[in-house]
C-alpha cells in the first residue's frame, strides 16, 4: 500500500521557492532517509507531507487522504528538529500530555509510557524535570513522544543527532522492528550511517531531488563506494547542469 | 510572584497617598495691614514676617518661600515663586478668602451701624408723627451653619480610594498581558507550539486552553487583591463582589487575547517587553486617574479605544458607588467586544503555523 504519494510538489514561503517539482512515493513498512544540506528543503518537505503547509502546487496524499488533513495527524508520529519539550515538567508529564493530545487511551497510557521510555533508555530519568536533562536525553524524550501513539507513519527530523553510537544502534533496531511490523518511517539526517540503514534514500539539494533509490542501487549507479560519495558526485553533477543552463 | 507583586504595588501606592492634608505653604509678609494678615487662613498658609527691604526675588530665594506679600502706599503686591502651581494656587486662594472675609466684616459693621441709625430715626419720627406707620426693622440674618454629608466615602477619604479600583484593573491587565504573551512566545521559540500543532488539536482549542487557564488565574488574583484590600486598607466595596470579579475576568480575557496577538509580532521576550510602553502604559493615563472629560476632544476619542478605560470605569463605579451589574453592562459589552476581536485575529495569525 502506498502510504505517501507526493506528486509534482512545488513549495515555498512567500516569494521564495524552496522545492521544485518533487516526487516521492513511499510504501508501507519502508524506511526513507532524506539527505541534504541545511536549507535544501528537507524540513519543508516533511512539513508539507505532514500537512502543516499547503502545497503551492502539486498534490500530497498520505494514508489515502489528501493533505492537509488535521484528523490524520493522530496517525502520524512526529519528532521535531528542536527539542520542543516543556522544561518545567518531568519526562513522564511531557509524555502524558502529548499522549492525551494523540488520543492514547487512558488504560494504555502507563504501559505505553514505560515501553517507549525503555526503547530510548530513559526509564530511570522519567521523573526528573526536563530542564535538568542533558541534550541527548532531551532528543531521546522527543523520539519517545513520537513513538507514543503507535502511529502508522513516523516522521523524524534528525533523530540521531547528539546520540551515542550504542544508543543509536538500539534506536535503529527499534525502527527496523517497527518497519517490519508495518510502520512507515521518513527521516531526515546528515548522518551517512543512518542513510545506509534506510531502504530508500532521497537526496535533496537546491530544492530539487538529485538522487533517489536504495543505497546499493545508488552506489552502483554512481560507481562510488559510499553514500557520502554518491551525494558529493550527484551534487557536482547538479552544479554542472545548472551551470550549463 | 504574580500574586505577591500586585499586592506589593498596591501597598506602596496606599502609603504614598496616605496624607489627606496639603503641606503648609510659606508666605513672607512685609508691612501689610495686620487685619489682613490675621484674616489669612493659617491652616494652609504659614505667615513669615519680613523686615528686610531687599527685592522680593532675593527674599524668596534665600528663604525658599512660596511667595511674598508687600504693602506700600496702600497698594498690595504679591510675588509668587510658582515653582509649584498648587502652592501658588493655595496662596492666591487664601488671600482672596481673607479679603472677602474682611469685606464681609466691614459690611456687617456698616449694616449694623446703619440699622441702629434707622432705628433711632424711626423712634424720633414716631414721636413727632405718632399716626405714621413705619415698617419694622428686621434683625440681620446670621450666616447659616454649614454641615457636610458624604454620599460615598467619608471626610477621611484619600486619593487612594479613587485609585484602588483603577489599580486593581490595571494590575490584572498588565500581568496577564505580559505573562500570556511571553508564554506563547516561548512555546513558539522552543518549538512546543509546532509540536502541539502536529497533533489533531484545533487551533481554537489551543487558544481556548490559554483563555481558561489564565481566566482561572485572573479570578484567583482578583480575589486575593480584593481580600487584601479590604483587610489591609479597610476599603469598602459598596457593590457586589461577584461583579468586581466579573469585570476583572473580562479585563483578563482582553489582556490575554491581546498578549497572544502581540506575541506573534515579537521574536523574543526582549521585543515583547518593548510593547509595554506602547500598549500598557498609555492605558493608565486614560483609566480615570486624570479625568477624561477634561481632556481635549482628540484625546477623549483615543481613550475610547483603550480597554482599561472601560474596565477601570466599571470597577470604580462598582467599588466606590456600588452600582449594579446592569449599570456597567455597557462597558462590559465593550470589553467582550475587544476580546472577541482580538481572539479572532489570533485565530487568523495562528494560520502561520499550521494552515488547517
Amino acid at each position: 500500500m502506498t502510504v505517501i504519494k507526493v506528486a509534482h510538489l512545488t513549495q515555498g514561503y512567500g516569494k521564495t521557492t524552496v522545492l521544485r517539482d518533487v516526487n516521492v512515493t513511499v510504501e508501507a513498512g519502508e524506511i526513507l532517509a532524506l539527505i541534504g544540506p541545511s536549507g535544501a528543503g528537507k524540513t519543508t518537505l516533511i512539513n508539507t507531507i505532514m500537512g502543516m503547509l499547503r502545497p503551492k502546487s502539486g498534490t500530497v496524499n498520505v494514508l489515502g487522504h489528501a493533505m492537509p488533513n488535521r484528523q490524520l495527524l493522530s496517525q502520524i508520529g512526529f519528532m521535531a528538529q528542536t527539542d520542543a519539550l516543556y522544561t518545567t515538567l518531568t519526562g513522564r508529564e511531557n509524555l502524558a500530555f502529548f499522549a492525551a493530545l494523540q488520543a492514547v487511551a487512558k488504560a494504555d497510557l502507563a504501559t505505553r509510557i514505560t515501553y517507549v521510555a525503555e526503547v530510548v533508555n530513559l526509564r530511570e530519568a522519567l521523573d526528573i524535570r526536563v530542564g535538568d536533562y542533558s541534550g541527548g536525553m532531551k532528543r531521546r524524550l522527543s523520539l519517545a513522544i513520537a513513538l507514543l501513539a503507535q502511529p502508522e507513519l513516523l516522521i523524524l527530523d534528525e533523530p540521531t543527532v547528539g546520540i551515542d553510537p550504542e544508543l543509536r544502534q538500539q534506536i535503529w533496531q527499534e525502527l527496523q522492528r517497527l518497519a517490519t511490523a508495518g510502520t512507515t518511517i521518513v527521516l531526515t539526517t546528515h548522518v551517512m550511517e543512518d542513510a545506509e540503514q534506510a531502504q530508500q534514500v532521497m537526496m535533496i539539494r537546491n530544492g530539487a531531488v538529485i538522487a533517489q533509490g536504495t543505497p546499493d542501487d545508488l552506489t552502483h549507479k554512481y560507481q562510488v563506494p559510499t553514500i557520502e560519495a554518491v551525494f558529493m558526485k550527484a551534487g557536482q553533477m547538479q552544479d554542472a547542469d545548472m551551470g550549463s543552463h | 510572584m504574580m500574586f505577591v507583586a500586585p499586592l506589593f504595588i498596591l501597598t506602596l501606592i496606599y502609603f504614598l497617598f496616605q496624607s489627606n492634608t496639603t503641606p503648609k505653604v510659606q508666605l513672607g509678609v512685609q508691612n501689610v495691614d495686620s487685619s489682613l494678615v490675621q484674616a489669612i487662613d493659617t491652616e494652609h498658609v504659614r505667615i513669615k514676617p519680613i523686615t528686610s527691604e531687599q527685592s522680593a526675588r532675593t527674599i524668596i530665594r534665600r528663604h525658599d518661600y512660596s511667595g511674598l506679600l508687600r504693602q506700600k502706599d496702600g497698594k498690595l503686591t504679591l510675588t509668587l515663586a510658582n515653582a509649584s502651581q498648587s502652592d501658588s494656587a493655595t496662596i492666591v486662594q487664601s488671600l482672596r478668602a481673607a479679603q472677602i472675609k474682611l469685606s464681609t466684616q466691614a459690611a456687617q459693621i456698616t449694616i449694623q451701624a446703619q440699622q441702629q441709625m434707622i432705628h433711632q430715626l424711626a423712634t424720633q419720627l414716631k414721636r413727632l408723627l405718632p399716626t405714621v406707620n413705619l415698617p419694622a426693622t428686621k434683625a440681620m440674618a446670621k450666616p447659616a451653619n454649614l454641615t457636610t454629608h458624604y454620599l460615598y466615602g467619608s471626610a477621611d477619604s484619600t486619593f487612594f480610594d479613587t485609585l484602588l479600583p483603577i489599580m486593581m484593573g490595571f494590575v490584572v491587565f498588565f500581568f496577564v498581558f505580559l505573562i500570556s504573551g511571553i508564554s506563547l512566545l516561548r512555546e513558539r521559540t522552543t518549538g512546543t507550539l509546532f509540536r502541539l500543532l502536529a497533533t489533531p488539536i484545533k487551533r481554537s482549542e489551543i487558544l481556548l486552553g490559554y483563555l481558561s487557564g489564565y481566566g482561572v488565574f485572573a479570578i484567583i488574583q482578583t480575589l486575593i487583591v480584593v481580600v487584601y484590600s479590604v483587610a489591609a486598607f479597610k476599603i469598602q466595596i459598596l457593590g457586589s463582589l461577584a461583579t468586581v470579579v466579573l469585570i476583572n475576568l473580562l479585563l483578563a480575557m482582553v489582556a490575554l487575547s491581546l498578549g497572544l496577538l502581540i506575541s506573534t509580532f515579537a521574536a523574543s521576550e526582549f521585543q515583547m517587553m518593548q510593547f509595554i510602553p506602547l500598549l500598557i502604559i498609555p492605558q493608565i493615563f486614560f483609566s480615570g486617574i486624570i479625568p477624561v472629560a477634561q481632556m481635549p476632544n482628540w484625546l477623549q476619542a483615543l481613550a475610547h479605544v483603550m480597554p482599561l478605560y472601560y474596565g477601570a470605569d466599571a470597577m470604580s463605579q462598582v467599588i466606590t458607588k456600588g452600582v449594579s451589574l446592569a449599570t456597567v453592562s455597557g462597558q462590559l459589552i465593550v470589553l467582550v467586544g475587544f476580546a472577541v476581536v482580538f481572539f479572532s485575529l489570533n485565530l487568523l495569525t495562528m494560520r502561520r503555523y499550521r494552515q488547517v
